[in-house]
């Protein structure tokens, strides 16, 4: 693996995050358009809390579009881990390492 | 009221909100709860829920622009967030133990305090003593670039921030905020980073913080995508119109009436709280 500059990780990872960002904006966009051109005559009912949430492909597609964006700084963890490594920064490797498991101990929790 | 009046309403809100917390660079997601709850009666849970989205994207979005002009300290924001996501976790968790209007409360306090601490006058003394054995160890000290080239900086206190940085992140999984505010005062106050390197370390670490609480608010069902997504959409609109507007603002005076208009929700948060309104 080549070393990578200081600049051109930050690049990279300003990169990943911008694109990630625009992403998920793009099919929660695509998501959202879907649902109010199907369900935009409903009436909301937000002051009632239910947990289950509310069913329906439209919403479905939102949420995936909502998983990318929390995907995005974790992709970042991820890349700076490489990073870390490419420079042989060991430590920055094992401390990037126990923030990428909370992330991914969170992350799993949802799927469960 | 329609679904489709519902989503354009809260677009709207939310693209003012983000507006001027670019502005003022204060962040915007921290009226969006009160605006929700106070003005549409939405359940704070669902408010929190879709704060915390819009918290991502636009410290996502924010941190792209800034990663690349060289200030944010990556070891520094990389080193705290071993504090801040596992205290994001027990916020989160601690959410869904406390009851609705005590959340209120606390969220008023919290809105209370930001906006106090929105209005005072900064002081620009960074790394004069000599830098805190730790962070020598973990390289954490920098430079940072300035017209005359890059200037270097240590870093101070490091286990006092690491402390602080914790508390930081309970606050943003407990109520679904950046937290932006205190983070900054950690590594400002405490570590003694030049203020750029903080607010720009501070913008990544947010994204990252609360991607950490944001899989248990999913799993507990607080982030309902028709109301995150306007929310999401609509602060990032307004985030980066403000974010170009950025350049022309007479911002002392926003800074003010910013922090009158979130000390007003603030209150409103608390009263509503006691009254058991929310």
């Amino acid at each position: 693996m080549t070393r990578w500059s200081e600049e051109q990780v930050d690049t990279i990872i300003g990169l990943l995050l911008r694109w990630g960002v625009i992403l998920s904006v793009t099919v929660v966009m695509a998501g959202g358009t879907w649902y109010l051109l199907r369900y935009g005559a409903a009436q909301p009912a937000y002051h009632v809390f239910r947990s289950e949430g509310h069913e329906g492909h439209p919403q479905a597609l939102i949420q995936f579009g909502l998983l990318l964006l929390i995907a995005t700084p974790i992709a970042r963890v991820v890349f700076s881990i490489f990073a870390f490594a490419a420079q042989k920064d060991w430590a920055y490797v094992a401390i990037t390492s126990a923030v990428l498991s909370i992330l991914l101990y969170s992350l799993a929790s949802a799927a469960i | 009221m329609t679904s489709i009046e519902f989503t354009g309403l809260i677009f709207l809100i939310s693209g003012v909100a983000g507006f001027l917390g670019a502005l003022t660079g204060l962040g915007g997601g921290v009226v969006i709860t009160p605006a929700l709850t106070l003005l549409f009666g939405v359940d704070i849970r669902y408010a929190i829920g879709a704060t915390l989205v819009s918290v991502i994207a636009t410290s996502s979005g924010a941190a792209s622009a800034y990663v690349r002009e060289g200030f944010s300290n990556i070891r520094v924001g990389m080193f705290l967030e071993m504090a801040t996501t596992p205290g994001a976790l027990l916020g989160a968790f601690l959410a869904s133990k406390t009851p609705t209007h005590a959340l209120a409360i606390i969220f008023g306090t919290v809105l209370l305090f930001s906006a106090f601490l929105s209005t005072r006058h900064r002081e620009d003394e960074w790394g004069t003593g000599g830098p805190d054995r730790l962070a020598t160890k973990l390289k954490m000290n920098s430079t940072y670039p300035t017209p005359a080239g890059r200037v270097p900086y240590t870093v101070q206190r490091v286990k006092t921030g690491f402390a602080l940085m914790f508390g930081a992140g309970v606050i943003s999984g407990l109520l679904g905020i950046g937290s932006g505010a205190l983070k900054v005062i950690a590594m400002d106050q405490a570590m003694r980073l030049p203020f750029k390197v903080s607010t720009t370390t501070s913008n990544f670490m947010i994204g990252v913080t609360a991607a950490a609480s944001a899989g248990i608010y999913l799993h507990r069902g607080y982030i309902d995508p028709v109301l995150a997504m306007p929310v999401m959409l609509g602060v990032l609109t307004g985030s980066v119109a403000g974010a170009r507007l950025l350049a022309g603002a007479e911002n002392r005076v926003l800074r003010l009436v910013f922090g009158i208009v979130v000390a007003v929700l603030a209150i409103e948060m608390i009263y509503s709280g006691f009254t058991g309104r929310i």
